[in-house]
């Protein structure tokens, strides 16, 4: 008789981490543990202005007080379980120490470009064929930024953000925090008291970009917490389509990420957010992964604005994530395509927030979760109408599949509505991978493992068609690779 | 040598004895119908030949062209060509019939050592295929069964058997729940893909799909065995005399 699924699942479950490897790369690593000092060290080396590190400062000056009271601070209500992360014992600067800006791929250490390869983003084939601006930040600076001159004619700004401190300070100062401020939650005032880079985006008004934007992140330095900080922001009339996608090597200790997004859209901008998450999720026994406490938040602030956040989320050993949308302006939109994977001791909690402020404004959120192993998947949304937000809609619908009898699928959907001329819709199911459905793929020849995949990627179908074409390939090969085992 | 002999077959679900020693054998190109009332055992028998799990054979053995049928997996008996058109067909949201069927297509000529078939030839014989039962080719774009009427779901069933031209085909019901010009578009598929080395287990309730694929032999199922069996006329002689005549006579036996 047939393995049954769970057993399969084991195997799935056991089977190695595809990316885990560590790049020999030299790197200049400021000594472990934070205070004053350290921040003021990280904003030193990459030379900001005055500005900013008192910005960091304030921030730092805020998560001490935050830190010192964790009950309260602490984010303790999510359906996680896990040891908070030792803050003291984290180092939170790193850079590769060899020249660190490059004129041409030709500059870039070779072990770098190797690394990418095995990714599968080959920069040089991705400059060529996919037309396809990569900021790639490895660890904390960036290395190589292309098409900048093309986007560059259009008034497009699309860098580092390191980069955008330096030459749009402006910019930079009038909406870094603006949407996210230091203040929202403990993470985020981590992040700002001591990140090191990230990415920056300006599109002009009425201006349409011409190309998917994308950053690969990359943790790489051991022990190193990574606290990247990115800040959109689309003008009137404009348009951009911006991706993110995520691998990072094994390690055996626990690495703490807390990123901040901000996106802002003026009126009749749309912005179209998309990430594939696989960070290292920890061995089977739950030892090591990533610890991804992340803040993503946009605010539509002009009339008819958009912004779309579509997530595939399969790695990670805890995940702590609610990309948001702010619905200020009169008739926006917002929108939270999501697929959350989890298996072995995997654990997540991850859903989104839409918050209904202007008149006529419409949201939707789509989740999938599938949970495997001995793995915890929860859904958590908070769909909020203000009293001004009249004949507001919202649809939400959470679907969530289990693979075996050991994992666990959670929803906390949360509705508040302060105006009666709302209209809130919320759908959800849950449902065990079907007998039924395996055994009529097995009378038909297909396999376990194929049948499994066939099952899984189906339902996740709606949701990955969301992403811009070349993202949708990589995260469908993704979702195989994560439910590959040994069978057969 | 037959293509599939069944000795004193068993089969229970969990305490339930469900088949209690079928005997039955099908020769190369040979059409059986399998009739008897609900209850008799007549959907375990096929799922049992096709490998679900959930009932366990108790004794007795199943020879698929000389081979132990039993023995293998659900899976492995499809690419060795045992093929279950199923009472009711499953729903597999999100997965396009394009996608199954070519997975399916390509296991099994991998399976015997063939190339995948390419694109357009894969097209091609889905057109064909999807023509002999009045299938829409704009079905197949559409995920497998989802959203499809009760009468494309059964169509559906006959076209994938002629898309994996299987040795031995079982029908499961495949008539229940079809009017008239439905259940002739299923006969006459079933008809044209009769040949000379697939065989077929037609199992059904009622004689009426009967005028239609005409059987060599008809058998009667009752209480977990064959309590009967004779040519297409037998299936007249039920239809007439309904079953309990024959039940009565399994109890007395």
């Amino acid at each position: 008789m047939p393995t049954t699924e769970t057993e399969f699942l084991h195997e799935v479950a056991a089977s190695e981490y595809k990316y885990g490897w560590e790049t020999n790369v030299e790197a200049d690593t400021i000594p472990k543990g934070l205070d004053e000092e350290v921040v003021r060290l990280i904003s030193a080396k990459k030379e900001e202005p005055q500005w900013l590190l008192e910005w960091r400062l304030r921030a730092w000056r805020h998560w001490e007080k935050l830190a010192a009271n964790p009950s309260e601070a602490y984010p303790r209500w999510p359906h996680l379980t896990y040891t908070e992360p030792d803050f003291r014992n984290i180092t939170y600067y790193s850079s590769p120490s060899k020249k660190p800006r490059y004129e041409s791929l030709d500059e870039v250490d070779p072990e770098l470009l190797e690394t990418f390869e095995r990714l599968g983003i080959p920069l040089a084939e991705q400059e060529k064929l996919a037309g396809v601006a990569v900021d790639v930040v490895l660890d904390s600076v960036s290395v190589h930024t292309t098409f900048k001159e093309e986007l560059a004619e259009l008034g497009i700004i699309f860098c580092s953000f390191g980069d955008a401190v330096q030459e749009h300070p402006e910019l930079v100062q009038k909406y870094m925090g603006s949407v996210v401020p230091y203040t929202d939650n403990f993470y985020a005032a981590l992040n700002a008291a001591v990140f090191s880079d990230g990415s920056f985006c300006y599109i002009p008004k009425g201006v349409r970009c011409p190309m998917e934007l994308s950053t690969y992140f990359r943790i790489n330095q051991a022990g190193t917490g990574q606290f990247e900080r990115t800040l959109i922001i689309a003008e009137e009339g404009s348009y951009v389509s911006y991706l993110e996608g995520c691998t990072a090597p094994m390690r055996d200790e626990n690495q703490l990420h807390a990123a901040v997004v901000e996106i802002v859209a003026e009126a009749n901008a749309e912005v179209k957010y998309s990430t594939i998450q696989n960070w290292y999720p920890g061995d089977n026994e739950g030892r090591g992964g990533v610890y991804n406490f992340v803040t993503k938040r946009g605010i539509c602030k002009g009339d008819r604005a958009k912004i779309s956040w579509t997530q595939l989320e399969t790695g990670s050993a805890i995940t702590w994530k609610y990309p948001s949308v702010i619905l200020k302006g009169d008739g926006s939109v917002g929108e939270f395509y999501s697929v959350a994977f989890t298996k072995g001791q995997q654990q997540a909690d991850t859903g989104t927030k839409m918050v209904h402020v202007g008149k006529n404004t419409k949201s939707t959120i789509i989740s999938k979760g599938i949970s495997g192993g001995r793995s915890n998947n929860s859904y958590r949304g908070l769909v909020k109408i203000n009293k001004g937000a009249e004949r507001a809609r919202n649809f939400s619908q959470c679907d969530s599949m289990l693979l075996g009898d050991r994992c666990g699928a959670h929803t906390f959907p949360y509705i508040e509505i302060k105006n009666p001329s709302a209209q809130v819709e919320h759908e959800a199911t849950t449902s065990k991978i079907g007998e039924d459905q395996l055994f009529y793929c097995f009378q038909r020849g297909i396999g376990e493992e194929a049948a499994i995949k066939l099952i899984v990627n189906g339902f996740c179908k709606e949701i990955l068609a969301k992403l811009p074409m070349e993202f949708a390939v990589e995260a469908q090969k993704l979702l195989d690779i994560e439910l590959e085992g040994s069978v057969g | 040598m037959a293509l599939l002999q069944i000795n004193n077959l068993h089969a229970r679900i969990e305490e339930q004895n469900i088949l209690k020693g079928v005997d039955l054998t099908v020769g190369a190109g040979e059409v059986h119908a399998i009739m008897g009332p609900n209850g008799s055992g007549k959907s375990t028998f096929a799922a049992v030949l096709a490998g679900r799990e959930e009932f366990e054979v108790t004794e007795g053995g199943v020879l698929y062209e000389g081979g132990d049928l039993l023995d293998m997996e659900p899976d492995e008996r499809a690419l060795e060509g045992v093929f279950l058109a199923f009472q009711y067909p499953v729903e597999l949201p999100g997965v396009s019939m394009n996608n199954f069927l070519r997975q399916a297509l390509n296991q099994q000529r991998e399976h015997r050592g063939e190339e995948p078939l390419s694109a357009g030839a894969f097209l091609k014989r889905m057109r064909e295929c999807a023509a002999l039962v009045s299938l829409d080719p704009q079905l197949m774009s559409r995920s497998v069964n989802d959203g499809f009427s009760g009468g494309e779901k059964k169509r559906n069933e006959i076209f994938q058997l002629a898309m994996l031209e299987p040795r031995l085909a079982i029908l499961d019901e495949t008539d229940s729940g079809l009017d008239i010009d439905a259940l002739r578009i299923v006969a006459d598929g079933v008809n044209a893909l009769r040949r000379s080395d697939r065989s077929f287990v037609v199992i059904t309730h009622y004689q009426r799909l009967l005028n239609y694929i005409v059987p060599d032999v008809v058998h009667v199922m009752a209480d977990g065995r064959i309590v009967r069996s004779g040519d297409k006329s037998l299936a007249l002689e039920l239809e007439e005399k309904g079953y309990d005549w024959l039940r009565e006579e399994a109890v007395a036996a």
